[in-house]
């Protein structure tokens, strides 16, 4: 019964979102009060229709239902609680549901931290939303239903596949789904800028902190994925190139060029075109993504179990609301004037330059990416390209970008010299690149790219630190600085953070690989590690084997580390659990291989890394986060909603 | 207006490479092997382990090489399909227990049906490697001369056995 609930309110919603999105988006152009009164009750009904679906399907999963096609294939009667609701997305269709639960979301906050926005802005954007939940709605209820039942019911699940059995799955498809569907947000706003003719700085006002909102839930979401690959695949790495990720750092590098140029249209009027074409290619970028995941046409660790019906639907939806969108785009951009002009010398410039190379990083990043499926449709032969595509291309490109921020950060609007600027950023420049020289040399060992990215990092560091220190000094109410100041700074600081992990562990970085019977010791960036003993431990769904290694350095002992080698009862294949003690300024990393036969005793394969600043990765990714919550929590768009003159700033995700 | 176009041009492109990726899968990769000699192995046969199987003994006559475990999930999706076609007795088919206890794997065939001619053994997985066998079910067509012809990467369905097995056994019986 509960999942028929959960499809009948699907197929309600499909027909709540057609009604209301037709009749918002048309109400909106015909300018019919009424009938663009729908858009937010229509909305919200939405949002509670997929909450109850998407929580008859959690029922159904927690209660063990597996009557249901999508719980007996993701689910086990002896699967702890919380992955048992974490199943709810651990397979495609569930994941689609949660796709959908969080893009009614958004559009439940669009219609309520609108209130002063025009109705006619209102009713476009959210009967734009609306659409395209249309798409994915239909999607589901033709190709991907969740609730399906079987007829012969098993005794119990297939279980989720041990791979996602991790706390990585409860926070990390959530939070990037989150990310990859607000960005639907600001392309709607876009789209209802482009219908209604008028690309002026209050659209750009609007659309910024639903931008910068999902941005944030975006980088979060894919630091934790990444800092979920480094625990659980064993071999500590960070980041792989893989397909899947790519789909999520695209939107990410083309989102990160939108708040940029929306910085600028808002305050200057300048590149209007540029910010709608980067807001609707961040949403297409997502929907990308959904594409290259669900329809099977990459190799990648994250594929889903594909359906050649699914990519026919993906695409023909992909077709029509990004083709759509940018036939709009070619008709309408001819209308919009420049807003003004500016000097080669200015922040404008600056920030141009930077999403002109962030553009170009993301163009290189899908032409790798989607490089093997060209060549294969070309008929030339089958082919993967990896990390070392990626790292070639991708690094020269962002170097510049490090570079240019701070520029951009101290130039003047309008118009600055270059004597001016050369004044005020010599001796940060002078002091960065000496730092940046030298600290290669604390670590033993000098190498060039290592010494150009500490520089950058220290460029953006004491650039940002001057800055604000001026900017208390010289101020009369500091306390009064906008928070934009603020966390623009917090978010450089952490690219900065970020650098300096990934430079550090790139260059400094050793592991071993090594045999190890109990009693065995092994030394790594001066730390010992010795085992001295491997139990076998029962787990809920599996069975572990645990290594109990000391971990010691200059002879004290510091902790000990148990890395796991797990059998899941439903699964043939061992998963790793490697055991790491992370540090501010280093990680020490342990996992446990396979059981290797011969000689005497038992002896095991095993892999120990030392791994300089790695949580400095993660580390200015949160600062990155946290300074775009800063920014987004600006006065400037709250004091707007409080007075209550037309055309205002809107509020603020929560 | 022409500059605006620019975007939607260059997205019609990547449409079409979609489009033709649809129709491809990635999964598919050419085996090395194929038109080259197979490897000429001699294996334990799984009913009866004191007796070996030898490769040579087959050179004369097309046969099929069927990768199966009793743990294998996908095998049992391709089982009915190679009971139906052994049925039809166009060739011997051997089957190579890949990485299995030979318990495990009679009772396996007990229970679904035992389609092949001669079941082998290969615990340690020695012959897999030397056929390049990266996960099982994988089938190799192998003709007169000891020549793979011809590689099914997953279960063999039924459109494989009669568009491409199927044609390419009748020219090779001839």
């Amino acid at each position: 019964m509960i999942p028929e609930i959960g499809h009948f309110s699907l197929i309600l919603a499909l027909f709540v979102a057609l009604a209301m999105g037709a009749v918002s988006v048309v109400g909106g152009q015909q300018g019919r009060a009424e009938w663009m009164a729908i858009a937010r009750p229509g909305a919200q009904a939405m949002w509670l229709l997929t909450a109850l679906s998407f929580a008859c399907l959690t029922y159904a999963s927690y209660s063990n239902d597996f009557s249901v096609v999508y719980v007996a294939a993701h689910s086990n009667s002896k699967l702890p609680d919380i992955y048992r609701i974490a199943a709810v997305w651990g397979g495609h269709e569930g994941s689609l549901l949660l796709w959908l639960l969080m893009l009614t979301s958004w559009m439940m906050a669009v219609s309520i931290f609108s209130r002063q926005l025009p109705d006619v802005m209102v009713s476009r954007v959210l009967g734009i939303l609306g659409l395209v939940a249309v798409g994915f709605l239909l999607f589901m209820l033709i190709t991907s239903n969740p609730f399906l039942r079987l007829s012969e019911i098993p005794a119990d699940g297939r279980d989720l596949n041990p791979m996602l059995q991790d706390p990585g799955l409860v926070f990390h498809p959530p939070m990037l789904y989150m990310g990859y569907v607000g960005m639907a947000v600001p392309f709607a706003f876009s789209i209802a800028a482009l219908l209604n003719g008028r690309l002026d700085a209050a659209w750009a006002r609007w659309s910024r902190p639903w931008a910068t909102a999902a941005w944030i839930c975006l980088t979060i979401g894919i630091a934790m994925g990444s800092e979920w690959a480094y625990y659980v695949l064993g071999w500590g790495g960070w980041w792989f190139w893989d397909p899947v990720e790519n789909a999520s750092f695209l939107p990410w590098l083309v989102g990160t060029a939108l708040i940029h140029s929306l910085a600028v249209t808002e305050k200057r009027g300048l590149f209007r075109n540029w910010s709608i074409v980067l807001a609707i290619t961040a949403f297409s970028l997502s929907l990308l993504g959904t594409f290259l995941v669900r329809s099977g046409v990459l190799t990648s660790v994250h594929a889903f179990a594909t359906d050649p019906k699914r990519g026919v639907f993906i695409l023909l939806f992909l077709s029509v609301v990004v083709g759509g969108s940018l036939a709009l785009f070619a008709v309408r951009a001819s209308k919009v004037k420049s807003g003004g002009s500016f000097a080669l010398v200015s922040r404008e410039t600056f920030l141009l330059v930077n999403n002109v190379l962030l553009a170009t990083a993301a163009a290189a990043v899908l032409l790798g990416t989607l490089y093997p499926l060209i060549v294969d449709a070309l008929n030339l032969g089958k082919l993967s390209v990896g990390p070392p595509y990626f790292n070639a291309v991708f690094t020269p490109i962002m170097m510049p970008v490090l570079a240019f921020m701070v520029i951009g950060s101290y130039a003047r609007w309008k118009s600055d010299s270059v004597a001016e600027l050369t004044k005020k950023l010599r001796s940060v420049a002078i002091i960065s690149v000496l730092l940046g020289c030298m600290a290669p040399f604390l670590a033993g060992e000098w190498s060039w790219l290592v010494a150009l990215s500490l520089s950058l990092a220290f460029w953006i560091v004491l650039g940002s630190a001057v800055q604000i220190v001026r900017q208390i000094k010289d101020t009369a109410h500091w306390k009064s600085t906008p928070a934009a100041f603020w966390g623009m700074h917090v978010a450089h600081i952490g690219i900065a953070v970020f650098v300096v992990g990934v430079t550090l562990v790139k260059g400094y970085e050793t592991e071993k690989d090594v045999r190890m019977a109990v009693g065995d010791t092994v030394s790594v960036g001066g730390y010992t590690f010795k085992l001295t003993g491997i139990r076998t431990e029962p787990g809920p769904n599996y069975k572990a084997d645990v290594g109990d290694v000391e971990l010691s350095r200059n002879g004290q002992l510091l902790r000990t580390l148990n890395p796991e080698k797990r059998t899941y009862f439903s699964s043939t294949m061992p998963m790793t659990q490697a055991a790491i003690d992370t540090g501010w300024t280093r990680d020490v990393y342990v996992s446990l291989g396979e059981r290797l036969e011969g000689g005497d005793g038992q002896a095991w394969a095993m892999r120990v890394y030392h791994k300089p600043f790695v949580s400095w990765i993660w580390g200015g990714c949160l600062l990155m986060a946290l300074g775009g919550g800063i920014a987004a929590l600006d006065r400037r768009y709250r004091k707007k909603r409080i007075s209550s003159k037309p055309h205002a700033g809107k509020g603020v995700p929560a | 207006m022409k500059k605006a176009l620019i975007p939607l041009v260059i997205f019609a492109v990547l449409v079409v490479f979609l489009a033709i990726g649809l129709t491809r899968d990635p999964h598919e990769i050419p085996s090395p092997l194929i038109n080259k000699p197979a490897p000429m192995f001699i294996a334990p046969i799984l009913q009866t382990p004191a007796e070996k199987f030898s490769a040579k003994d087959m050179l004369g006559k097309v046969w099929l090489l069927n990768t199966w475990a009793s743990w294998c999930v996908a095998c049992r999706q391709e089982h009915p399909i190679l009971m139906e076609f052994a049925k039809t007795k166009t060739l011997p088919i051997i089957g190579l227990d890949y990485k299995d206890q030979n318990t495990e794997g009679m009772k396996w065939l007990a229970r679904y049906g035992n389609p092949y001619d001669q079941t082998i053994t290969d615990q340690d997985g020695r012959i897999g490697i030397d056929f390049g066998v990266y996960g099982v079910p994988e089938s190799f067509l192998i003709d007169k001369a000891g020549v793979i012809r011809y590689k099914q990467i997953g279960p063999v369905t039924d459109e494989a056995l009669r568009d491409k097995i199927l044609p390419l056994i009748r020219e090779l019986q001839k």
